[in-house]
């Protein structure tokens, strides 16, 4: 089984299209990967539906790195 | 072109007579599964008999957003995508605005734009996923030209256009077109609902001397549907006789 970091960083991958030594837990989404706000809208998305759990809005805009991603997951994933 | 709206599915709102029945029909006959809406589950019912074997009928009131999600649900199970919708439901209730009731404003606004917003966002998370989908929204000449006795409608309308645009500019590059089908007096229910002192006026100045029938707006609905609009985005397309060239 892979840890949820692994899950998430494999996510952020694919979603974004970046390699995986981009994918520091500071780097942020828009600044450093290249994501535009839709981008990030889409990859709370992947998360909800690897993770299936629903991220509220409100939780889903400080989603702004990989670390925050990873802690998110950490904190409220059903499995 | 070989590529074809085969096997592909629509949404129609508002599809159990005048324009939206013959939007349903047009989509119909290229392949399309098409789910039609009405208020009333005599409307669906007739909507099922039309459509026989391309689609169903179901009720729908685009004011409330339970019963939008119960039916994209139905149709996520039943059909498992959703690749156009049409937002074309709306209703009017016209009055000078000195007269105008404050319901008779809000329930135009729902009805007419609120519910294209609670539509289009609710359908926007399939689309992205699978890079594809069409929203088209059936607007208004009025809501370009302006008409006296509709300030509601024509406000709604001509939000209609803003929301068409910004929402394409959002969602262009995931493969996602958002137009709308700007009709002008189109022989239905509801410009027969036009007092004749309004009539008179309009037919004056549409050079087509006519009013259009609803065919002739479903086949720009279907042109923005099919693969070869792909590359038009945030446009409106008004069909009106050329009662207002704009």
């Amino acid at each position: 089984m892979s840890t949820i970091e692994e899950r998430v960083k494999k996510i952020i991958i694919e979603q974004l299209g970046v390699k995986e030594e981009e994918v520091k837990p500071e780097a942020s989404f828009e600044n450093d990967l290249g994501a535009d706000s839709l981008d990030t809208v889409e990859l709370v998305m992947a998360l909800e539906e690897e993770f299936e759990t629903e991220i509220p809005d409100e939780e889903a805009e400080k989603i702004k790195t990989v670390q925050a991603a990873i802690d998110y997951v950490t904190n409220h994933a059903n499995d | 072109m070989t590529a074809t709206m085969q096997g592909q599915v629509a949404l129609v709102t508002g599809a159990s007579r005048g324009i939206g029945k013959a939007i349903a029909e047009q989509l119909a006959a290229q392949g399309v599964k098409v789910i039609g809406t009405a208020t009333s589950e005599s409307g669906a019912a007739a909507i099922s008999a039309y459509l026989g074997e391309h689609g169903e009928g179901r009720q729908l009131d685009v004011t409330s957003a339970d019963s939008v999600a119960e039916v994209l649900k139905a149709i996520d199970e039943n059909y498992g995508q959703l690749d156009i919708l049409v937002n074309n439901a709306g209703i009017t209730k016209d009055n000078l605005l000195m007269r105008l009731k404050d319901e008779d404003w809000d329930a135009v606004l729902d009805t007419n734009l609120k519910s294209v917003y609670r539509l289009s966002k609710a359908v926007l998370r399939g689309m992205m996923k699978r890079r594809h989908g069409r929203i088209i929204n059936i607007a208004s000449v009025v809501g370009t030209t302006g008409n006296p006795g509709q300030t509601n409608y024509c406000a709604a309308k001509a939000g209609l256009l803003g929301f068409s645009k910004a929402l394409a500019q959002e969602v262009a590059g995931r493969g996602i077109t958002v137009n709308s089908v700007a009709p002008g007096f189109i022989d239905t229910d509801m410009t027969k609902a036009l007092t004749e002192e309004q009539k008179q006026a309009i037919f004056a100045n549409i050079p087509a001397a006519r009013l259009g029938q609803p065919e002739e707006i479903a086949a720009a609905v279907v042109f923005l549907a099919s693969p070869g609009a792909a590359y038009i985005t945030g446009e409106t397309i008004h069909v009106n006789g050329g009662l207002a060239m704009v």
